[in-house]
């Protein structure tokens, strides 16, 4: 039960976008993300859409996965449809005004763009950890975040931590299971009372799951070093990253959605 | 000299208060000499705290003697220039499989000591076939560690031990945490190392039964040697081994009795076929 759960969601298919190389994902998401944020007028959106509609496609992944995401920043989304459309101050007219609530051209423009920007943002990423194992994506920020060991950066060690991070939360969620399920067991309660009370209760839970964390975080350390772990230096990987030719057409089409966003910008704005 | 030598290897842990005055020093390992020769099958017994496990960690230089000295293949332990050869050399698996493997999918687990010691890619999965292969898991390649049994994950260890190529492997009670299915399954796997790859297996544990299939028995207790020999030699000293606070195989205990008895069995009988020839069942 426990053990099954899946992290960032990854959707297991063979799509072309699943075999792409996880840095390519990467920095496509950033591009992506970026690049609703300089467009200003609905044919960019319409673009961003189109292009979003076109990787789904792709992905192989059921559409109902990438509108899951989106459950969870509805109320996020309502606020902030809500504030564009009421708060923003407009010329002319109001389109509408009863007691001290007016909506103008102007509001209705931001609101729906903010609405719209924020579904393909959260799609968009979506999409991304859809079709990317957590440790595909480690290894993506480890090359790309390379260049910064020349400032001393420990970046080998960052993404590291981050893996390691990854294959623990199952084995310390079902410790956590098995410590409360103890708890209980001896009389404890973690359901009734205020906050205060519950969050109080919630101590005889932490201290132990922290103490056997350490434990094993000890014990890991020393099989790590059993097998001749000395940090990044002179390691070889057993799955390098290594660009395809698949990989460039990507970017290349990535750039050209790019010049796509910013060509309608400066024409039709 | 064999692959696996100790001369008086003395191991102190010192205890210190919060202020970190010496409290009191605890003797774990006292005056152990040992000689162990390549393609052997050793098995050290012991109660808890007996000194097994910390004798264990200085054969793969996670610890360094207090006196004395430890050689693994020729190489001096407490010299820093051969730490990692040593530690290639001489493998070790532990007592918890949830807490050495690093990989999230099995084959990079088993990956991840290739990687460490530089070995090209091709080489690795090479080497990740193989001994996936020799401890039975290939077919689970793919899947992720906490999917697995106890006992396949001891023998996912185990492959990632042997993919780095040691000389020698030391497992310090790796079935103590699992059931008996899962102990007969990583037995096995390590038979049938120290078998066909003839690598030298130390087995460290404490349920008699694993220790059947060794060479050599070596007994601690309170840090020292108590008692050596081959199994059927240590299992003839009953009496011996219940001072020692350790349980013998219910054969064993039921053929000594029997001789008690009057019964003309020869001593140290390890399996029950044993004990049915002897009596001319």
């Amino acid at each position: 039960m426990l053990r099954d759960i899946t992290l960032g969601q990854y959707y297991q298919t063979d799509s072309v976008i699943h075999r792409l190389d996880p840095r390519v994902k990467l920095v496509t998401t950033l591009c992506y993300l970026i690049s609703l944020f300089i467009v200003d007028h609905w044919i960019g959106y319409v673009i961003a859409g189109l292009f979003l509609l076109l990787v789904i496609k792709l992905s192989k992944v059921p559409f109902k996965f990438m509108v899951r995401g989106m459950r969870a920043i509805v109320f996020l989304l309502v606020i902030a449809v809500v504030f564009n459309l009421f708060l923003t101050p407009g010329e002319g007219e109001p389109l509408v005004a009863f007691w001290k609530l007016t909506i103008y051209k102007e509001g209705v423009r931001l609101a729906a763009f903010m609405a719209v920007r924020l579904v393909f943002l959260i799609m968009g990423s979506s999409v991304m950890t859809l079709t990317t194992t957590p440790n595909n994506l480690t290894d993506a920020i480890e090359k790309l975040l390379g260049p910064l060991k020349a400032l001393k950066v420990p970046v080998h060690e960052i993404a590291m931590m981050m893996s390691i991070a990854l294959r623990f939360i199952p084995i310390l969620l079902e410790e956590t299971d098995k410590i409360m399920k103890a708890q209980i067991a001896r009389g404890a309660d973690f359901e009734s009372g205020n906050l205060i009370k519950k969050a109080k209760s919630l101590v005889p839970l932490l201290v132990p799951l922290f103490i056997s964390a350490f434990r094993r975080a000890n014990d890991l350390a020393m099989a790590m070093e059993a097998r001749c772990y000395h940090g990044g230096e002179h390691r070889t990987k057993m799955k390098p990253l290594i660009y395809q030719k698949r990989d460039m057409i990507a970017y290349g089409m990535v750039v050209g959605y790019l010049a796509v966003c910013v060509v309608c910008g400066k024409v039709l704005w | 000299m064999g692959i696996i030598k100790t001369k008086d290897l003395v191991f102190e842990y010192i205890r210190r208060d919060e202020e970190g005055n010496v409290e009191g020093i605890t003797r774990a390992v006292d005056e152990v000499s040992l000689d162990i020769q390549a393609g052997d099958f050793i098995a050290i017994l012991g109660h808890n705290g007996s000194g097994k496990s910390t004798l264990a960690k200085h054969i793969n230089a996670i610890l360094y003697p207090t006196e004395g000295t430890v050689w693994v293949d020729g190489m001096d332990t407490s010299k820093e220039e051969h730490l990692w050869e040593i530690r290639q050399e001489a493998g070790m698996v532990f007592q918890n499989p949830d807490n050495q493997i690093i990989g999230q999918v099995v084959e990079e687990d088993v990956g991840f000591g290739p990687e460490n010691l530089g070995v090209p890619t091709k080489e690795i999965w090479e080497r990740v076939e193989e001994s996936l292969k020799a401890v039975g898991m290939y077919e689970f390649r793919k899947y992720s560690p906490n999917k697995l049994s106890g006992g396949q994950k001891q023998r996912v260890s185990i492959a990632g031990v042997i993919a780095m190529h040691p000389k020698c492997i030391v497992l310090d009670e790796p079935t103590a945490m699992l059931d008996p299915n899962g102990r007969r399954e990583v037995i096995r796997a390590v038979r049938a190392l120290n078998d066909v790859e003839g690598i030298t297996v130390v087995l460290i544990t404490h349920y008699m039964e694993e220790i059947i299939y060794a060479n050599k028995v070596f007994v601690m207790d309170k840090g020292s040697i108590a008692m050596e020999g081959t199994p059927r030699k240590i299992f003839s000293q009953v009496e011996k081994l219940k001072e020692l606070r350790l349980d013998v195989p219910q054969v064993t205990l039921l053929a000594h009795e029997l001789k008690k008895g009057g019964l003309d069995i020869p001593d140290g009988i390890l399996t029950t076929k044993e004990l049915i020839t002897a009596l001319g069942l």
